[in-house]
């Protein structure tokens, strides 16, 4: 059983920006390039074998730069521990290669990501929007996509809500 | 609202270009939608079937039609008023997915939880588990058209919800568990009622496995059907009785226990066919195994708080209220600010009925959390749908959905 | 319901056409099933053992819209459904109804955000209301009866 932050800064010493420890869970900053290989060296390596991809998910720091960031949260059945890595987008360019290729269940959480935050995923088999309609306008977890909070209809407003209902009084 | 026609599909199948294969472009196949309208997809699932006579070519799923922004509601409320939103999100399993929510936000504020607390949470959730899983033996065999198991399922489904009512006043929707603990303690008719169930439930599952186990024609639909391989299963990020199914020995109450689970005894049912009907099996396991672990949560119930004491994020009782200038201060602070945890962020797993229900949680070090995300376990295994379901009968796909247990609002959020 | 008859007239009965028709109408009414979200369940529920939705002629779930005659709209309206329920809705044949059931359905409950429609009656119209989330099936069976009372209110006049 390898040490993992060890393992990996060994193997990728330009690629791991930065090592935090948090609440007991390790999370690896990785260049935005060398995700795919840092995923491919994660779940061969004997000693590692992240084998379980369990999810991934974005993060919109909005106002901050970078401002966009992907966690990948990485499992282990063969040594019963987690990894997280995580990398960081620029907001004119949120582009990431896919790790589809590593592990077949990113294919739904990045076309999510993709849907939900507008991150690009290069080598992606079949990037559509997930749960959005297509055509929508926008990308809805971002920080600056409104909530669309509608007001809600009292008595003292029931007539100028109800011009919005024309199907109402049918 | 305008543009309500827009979503009616009047164009070619030249637009379905890169999802189905050439064979369809050429009409040699057929294309068939289904859904988000129909009896068996369990929920507004919609897929777009590609037939070659009755086998499926190839399937492809379309979620999102019950997509209600919950991650982004939750990013505009506090920590303990978004509790309601998880709540509604895998509606089989409310008290899991507060569960999972409140897990991530101890883990985050270094909160600790009483252990009559966590044993009521563990007892709570196993009753929640065997909730769910009677819905979905009832859904699942109405599906494959055993019409009887759907009536009795919810015989006794109604008790399970009476013993939620009488803890929380809610039938579904408890939002009973709360950051360090639960709201309150539970009422003195609690035990006797969960004592009642548990002797009871048992002969009814018999009764379940009476009706099916052995039934020749519930066999022709389930044996060697829906078929996944241990491999596939790790690779396409599977969880759960779908996982087990296939013989992988991988329960997150064993592996990574939370909430005091290596306090219970109980053993997790492994298949060996990775079929619909190892499934089934194992969820009955599983159901009898919950049984196991109430009893025992039951019997050694401790006493005492179920709250935690750290003021900083749990709101005093009312009793101090009326005697300390302290609570009161503590009380108005919670309730017109919230609580702000630590910058930093986690990610919690559990087990719920489905799967892996992960909760990855940002704070900002705000009272409102920056963001929430769930892994949810019906997402991923719709995701794994086409590579099950490839090669099957139209007739067996209904059996399929039945057997990966989704739930849209779990997979939509 | 004013059903009239006359002692010793050997079975004969006299009764105004329209509570005829609305008696029928409201003993054999076929719902949809049409299960969005958390009320579906509750729909289930009110349909399974324990309340027996079929006391009131209402056990035959209809998966078609084109052999229903009620919709009740359980659950949460996304805007990517609203397209979808109002072509079932329209597909549904006359006389037609519709019972908005939980908050959800009926003004957008704790969702007020950009995915939900504020209320089903934004697409289509809405009889009758039921509040709750999720309504528990006695509420759900009051919505129901109240629809019943509506109904029988109906005048031929309002037909044409």
């Amino acid at each position: 059983m390898l040490d993992p932050v060890e393992a990996i800064t060994n193997a990728f010493p330009d690629a791991i920006q930065d090592v935090i420890e948090f609440r007991g869970e390790i999370t690896l900053v990785v260049d935005s390039d060398r995700i795919v290989s840092v995923c491919r060296f994660c779940r061969d390596t004997k000693g590692l074998e992240y084998n379980f991809l369990s999810d991934v998910s974005g993060v919109d720091y909005y106002p901050q730069e970078p401002r966009f960031a992907v966690s990948y949260h990485l499992y282990s059945m063969v040594h019963n521990r987690s990894l997280r890595l995580k990398v960081y987008l620029p907001s004119d360019n949120p582009v990431v290669s896919s790790v589809t290729s590593i592990y077949p269940a990113a294919n739904w959480s990045e076309r999510e990501v993709y849907d939900l935050f507008g991150v690009y995923f290069t080598d992606h088999p079949d990037l559509r929007r997930l749960l959005m309609p297509e055509g929508w306008d926008g990308h809805p977890l971002r920080k600056d996509y409104p909530l669309g909070y509608e007001t809600v209809q009292f008595s003292f407003n029931f007539d100028e809500i109800d011009r919005h209902k024309p199907y109402a009084r049918e | 609202m305008t543009g309500l026609q827009d979503s009616v599909w009047e164009g070619d199948i030249q637009q379905l270009k890169g999802l189905v294969s050439e064979r369809a472009l050429s009409g040699e196949t057929m294309v068939l939608n289904m859904g988000p309208q129909h009896p068996s997809t369990h929920g507004v699932l919609r897929l777009m079937l590609e037939l070659d006579g009755e086998e499926i070519v190839s399937c492809v799923p379309d979620i999102g039609y019950l997509h209600t922004g919950i991650e982004k509601s939750m990013e505009s409320k506090r920590y303990e008023q978004a509790i309601t939103m998880t709540d509604r999100m895998d509606y089989l399993n409310p008290m899991g997915n507060n569960l999972v929510y409140c897990l991530a936000i101890e883990k985050l504020c270094e909160l600790d939880v009483p252990l009559r607390a966590q044993y009521l949470r563990v007892l709570l959730a196993e009753l929640t588990r065997i909730n769910s899983h009677l819905v979905w033996l009832g859904t699942h065999a109405l599906d494959i058209g055993a019409m009887s198991v759907f009536l009795y399922c919810f015989r006794e489904r109604e008790k399970i919800l009476d013993i939620f009512e009488m803890v929380s006043g809610q039938r579904m929707m408890s939002t009973y568990f709360r950051p360090g603990g639960l709201w309150r303690d539970v009422p003195e008719e609690f035990e006797p009622a969960v004592r009642d169930f548990i002797d009871y439930f048992p002969a009814r599952i018999d009764d379940y496995e009476r009706l099916l186990t052995n039934n020749p024609l519930w066999l022709d639909r389930t044996q060697g059907i829906g078929f996944l391989s241990a491999e596939d299963a790790i690779r396409l990020g599977c969880t759960g009785p779908v996982l087990r199914g296939s013989g992988v020995n991988w329960d997150i109450r064993k592996a990574i226990p939370y909430s005091s689970y290596d306090h219970f005894e109980f053993d997790v049912p492994l298949g060996t066919h990775g079929d619909i009907y190892d499934r089934y099996l194992i969820r009955i396991e599983e159901m009898r195994q919950s049984l196991r672990i109430v009893r025992q949560a039951l019997d050694n119930l401790p006493k005492g708080p179920v709250r935690s004491n750290n003021r900083k994020y749990v709101p005093p009782p009312r009793s101090e209220l009326g005697t300390s200038m302290e609570a009161v201060i503590h009380h108005f602070k919670l309730w017109t600010e919230g609580f702000r945890p630590p910058k930093g962020e986690v990610y919690v797993r559990v087990e719920s009925p489905r799967g892996e229900l992960g909760c990855y949680l940002v704070s900002d070090g705000s009272p409102r959390p920056w963001r929430v995300h769930f892994r949810t376990p019906s997402f991923i295994h719709l995701s794994a749908l086409p590579h099950i379901a490839k090669g099957h009968l139209i007739a067996d796909l209904v059996g399929i959905i039945g057997t990966i247990d989704i739930v849209l609002g779990d997979a939509d959020r | 319901m004013g059903l009239t008859s006359k002692l010793g007239d050997l079975g004969v009965v006299t009764v105004r056409l329209e509570d005829a028709v609305n008696w029928a109408r409201t003993r054999a009414m076929w719902p949809m099933l049409f299960g969005l979200a958390c009320c579906a369940i509750e729909m289930m529920s009110t349909q399974a053992s324990v309340y027996d939705l079929s006391r009131f002629g209402m056990e035959l779930m209809r998966p078609s819209p084109r052999q229903s005659d009620l919709m009740i709209v359980a659950g949460r309206v996304t805007r990517k459904m609203a397209p979808v329920l109002r072509q079932l809705y329209d597909q549904m044949p006359e006389p037609k109804w519709v019972i908005s059931m939980g908050d959800c359905a009926s003004c957008g409950g704790i969702f007020n955000n950009y995915a939900i429609v504020q209320g089903v009656d934004e697409i289509v119209p809405v009889d009758v209301y039921v509040a709750g989330c999720p309504p528990r099936p006695e509420q759900l069976i009051h919505g129901i009866i109240t629809l019943h009372e509506r109904i029988k209110q109906e005048r031929i006049t309002d037909w044409a």
